[in-house]
């Protein structure tokens, strides 16, 4: 029995190749009213869920449901609310005393304390610890000593934060920053518990923090469900029974999936389905302003792009881009064209205005005049580079390119220029490699229109890849910081924001929607402004 | 035999190294993967320094090499960028795959086998031309058409199925994801077989067979069969390496949370220690899987030996 024996040794190889395990999770079932079950897609977050690691929007997600800080940005307004913060007192816009609200406490039991934010701070700007955000603490006094730009960190804590008793703490910072209170809605500045520090793997597979909702159950990479915390004592409470988020593989998947009736919500409907958006969910689509703008970033350490009549170029350029155009075509209007440098969910209170006039208008001729009058486009071709593996950026390169070339009458004035990966168009911008403009979006942190322009226009900033320079801007911008009347703070910025136009330092293209559409099992549901959905506030039918 | 068995593993050993090198290096050449982790804005220079410590980057390429394969051996194949071990997303992974693959495979033997008997047995005639024509239509449409098509039809219009697979991916969800990852391998499987079996049916140990006044399902089953199935074999064999690593498609179509998402997610996001992982073991899957092959030609024609 030859035959057998063969058939025998192929057996054994091949128990040895195959020693497969399969394992399963939970899964839920819905349920109706107000215990009734929302099921969203998701995302694998990129970093561990750590809220000072997480600067992407899926991480955003859970720490949105699970954390609450001193303030809270209102979903509708953006505006910044007090939520365990009692007051926040100041009289010099450096030295800040945090009181907070009595009453609130971890879903583990455990008492927010000042401890828990200050230790919590620390943690995050610890150099040890990797935390990606961990430049927020950057303005508190001794971030330097923590962080520093290079080498080992020199103390363990940020000597600008004292613990005065169980309520009370005190922050200093480095300079003057009014507006420093509004940014501590943003999710890096959350409490923590002393779980997270004394079992930190154990925290990070099942997150435990001060928020409306809990983390039931947690597959890394497929799903997590989160229960409503009864026990929450927020006035923000969940209206439905808890959330269950599923990770999709693909936008497209999800978005079939919720056209099947499988899944509630999507919040982030696929350039490609835009066109059937209307019909297939009707009015059960949402596509609203999000803090999120789009701008052509120049080479300004490229001597070709920094000439004294650039901004004639750079202004050129700007009106040779037809806004509304490629928005409406290439979009379908979930872009809007851009008018200033920051975002219309700041509204006009929060600085919101028409800064960019004419120069943002498109006008072929005029383009024309202003680019010559500027010394041409250096080289005779410019490229916008782009990173082509995500975001659909290729489509409306060509089209920005198109436009241009259309305006000025010369079909080689511009072309796009492709990086495989986004890591790869990062490291070649951050290294300063662009030899053209290229794509730079900024998703905002909190809506303050600093934080539009002081990371991104500041000289030196952590986010001015473009090394614009502009010495009044600058010092705008201090005396901005430094302003103690919010209303007058702005209008300084405005005048930042001024300059920043006269000198065309960055081409402003379109402001980015949020966009979500859901089932009819759900009603109520509404993006914030960072585009994340408001979870909290979802009814299930 | 058992000789022969211990060569072909021992062969294995440069083959192995030879290609994780070559994705390392491939991996490698696409440039620093922490720029990649800040968004879009510039990582703090301090924290981006650490981060390329911890996870190696900042060594020479050969000496990152052979730490990873250093630490291969022990079983750690490093920490994906969200602080996940490679391993850990493997155990999630590859069950996943191989049932997938397992579905897909059954389909090619099942369908492929039996049209391709069918229609080399009948050659010339309308079965056989209408499969044929059949066949070619599957080839020539790629597989994300027939999976989004399927999907769209059978998931939300007639509602049939559940457009996506959940993540536990029990068999009965993966079936129809499986035909599509088999279609066009069943197509050629199809043709293989067809083929095979029409250029044997003329061959002198059938006729002897017949002659024989043996029963005509076992001329089929033992004599024809068995020895039209060695090309086709072959192709199944090395199918299995494909389909294993080249669901990229159809996992995405499908919200299959398997190799070839991990993979996707892997390149994406430039995690050299997630794509060589699993690159090293689907390397070890085809290699495996053409060692199978070779024995099961001793196995389906005596005249075949190995020493």
């Amino acid at each position: 029995m030859r035959g057998a024996t063969h058939a025998k040794w192929a057996a054994l190889a091949l128990a040895v190749a195959l020693t497969a395990t399969a394992c399963g999770g939970g899964d839920d079932s819905g349920g109706s009213g107000a215990d009734g079950i929302v099921s969203s897609s998701w995302g694998d977050p990129q970093n561990p869920l750590e809220p000072a690691n997480t600067n992407e929007v899926q991480g955003g997600k859970v720490l949105a449901m699970i954390f609450r800080g001193l303030k809270q940005y209102d979903p509708k307004t953006g505006e910044a609310k007090d939520m365990l913060a009692e007051r926040i007192e100041t009289t010099d816009s450096t030295n800040f005393r945090i009181t907070l609200k009595s009453g609130w406490t971890f879903s583990n039991g455990e008492k927010v304390t000042a401890k828990s934010f200050v230790d919590a701070w620390n943690y995050g700007a610890h150099l040890k610890n990797n935390q990606k955000n961990a430049f927020f603490f950057g303005q508190i006094e001794g971030y330097d000593q923590v962080h520093p730009e290079e080498g080992q960190a020199k103390a363990e804590t940020m000597s600008g934060l004292k613990v005065v008793d169980d309520r009370t703490f005190t922050v200093k910072l480095s300079q003057k920053f009014s507006l420093w209170p509004e940014t501590l809605g943003y999710a890096a500045f959350a409490p923590l518990p002393k779980a997270f520090f004394d079992d930190h793997d154990a925290w990070l597979s099942k997150p435990v923090g001060n928020g409306p909702y809990t983390v039931d159950s947690y597959a890394k990479g497929s799903q997590m469900a989160l229960k409503r915390w009864d026990g929450y004592p927020g006035e923000d409470k969940a209206q439905n029974g808890g959330v269950t988020l599923k990770v999709y593989t693909d936008n497209n998947t999800a978005y079939t999936d919720l056209t099947a009736g499988n899944l509630d919500l999507v919040d982030d409907v696929p350039a490609s389905q835009l066109k059937n958006v209307e019909a297939d969910l009707g009015d059960r689509y949402i596509n609203v302003p999000a803090g999120i703008i789009q701008t052509l970033s120049i080479p300004f350490y490229d001597k070709a792009w920094d000439t004294p009549d650039g901004d004639k170029l750079r202004k050129g350029i700007s009106r040779a881009i037809n806004r509304e155009q490629i928005t409406e075509t290439i979009f379908q209007k979930t872009r809007t064209p851009a008018v200033d440098w920051t975002s219309p969910v700041l509204g006009e209170e929060g600085g919101f205005k028409n800064i960019c006039g004419d120069f943002c208008s498109y006008d072929a001729a005029e383009a024309k005049k202003l680019v010559a009058e500027g010394g041409g486009i250096p080289g005779g071709t410019m490229r916008i580079s782009y990173n082509a593996d995500t975001g659909s950026h290729k489509e409306w390169v060509d089209a920005v390119c198109n436009s241009i070339n259309n305006a000025l009458g010369n079909n080689r004035a511009c072309v796009g220029n492709p990086v495989g990966t986004f890591a790869d168009y990062r490291n070649q911008v951050t290294t300063q490699k662009m030899t053209g403009p290229f794509r730079a979006g900024w998703q905002m942190d909190y809506p303050l229109i600093q934080n539009f322009l002081q990371p991104l226009y500041y000289t030196n900033a952590s986010s001015n890849d473009g090394k614009w320079s502009n010495p009044e801007f600058d010092k705008l911008v201090d005396q901005a910081n430094a302003e103690p009347d919010t209303q007058k703070a702005v209008e300084i910025f405005q005048r930042a924001e001024e300059v920043l136009r006269d000198d065309m330092g960055a081409i402003p293209l379109w402001y980015q929607n949020g966009s979500a559409g859901y089932s009819e099992r759900v009603s109520n549901v509404a993006l914030n402004p960072f585009s994340v959905p408001v979870y909290n506030e979802i009814k299930v039918n | 035999m058992g000789r022969y068995v211990i060569r072909r593993l021992l062969q294995m050993i440069p083959v192995f190294f030879g290609a994780t090198l070559l994705i390392f290096l491939m991996v490698n050449v696409m440039g620093d993967p922490i720029a990649g982790l800040c968004g879009d804005r510039a990582c703090d220079p301090a924290t981006a320094a650490r981060l390329r410590a911890e996870f190696g980057l900042d060594k020479p390429v050969w000496q990152q090499y052979a730490t990873y394969m250093g630490n291969v051996f022990t079983g750690d194949f490093g920490t994906a960028f969200n602080g996940q071990p490679v391993t850990e997303l493997m155990g999630n992974a590859f069950p996943v795959t191989i049932r997938l693959t397992l579905v897909a495979i059954v389909f090619e033997i099942v369908i492929g086998i039996s049209l391709g008997v069918v229609t080399g047995l009948r050659r010339g005639r309308p079965i056989d031309t209408s499969v044929l024509l059949l066949t070619l239509v599957v080839i020539s449409v790629p597989t994300f058409v027939t999976g989004l098509l399927l999907q769209l039809l059978l998931g939300v219009q007639w509602g049939w199925i559940k457009p996506a697979v959940s993540p536990e991916a029990p068999i009965g969800e993966l079936i129809v994801p499986g035909l599509v990852l088999a279609s066009v391998s069943l197509a050629y499987v199809t043709r293989l077989t067809r083929t095979s079996i029409a250029e044997n049916k003329r061959a002198d140990y059938v006729r002897t067979a017949v002659a024989k006044g043996l029963p005509r399902r076992r001329v089929i089953t033992r004599h024809l069969l068995r020895n039209s199935l060695i090309p086709v074999v072959t192709f199944i064999g090395t199918d299995i390496g494909a389909l294993m690593g080249g669901a990229i498609v159809t996992e995405r179509i499908f919200n299959i949370h398997g190799v070839g998402y991990q993979l996707y997610q892997g390149i994406i996001r430039q995690n050299t220690q997630t794509v060589v992982g699993f690159v090293t073991v689907l390397v070890l899957v085809f290699l495996v899987a053409n060692l199978l092959v070779d024995l099961l030609y001793a196995v389906l024609d005596p005249r075949i030996r190995y020493a």
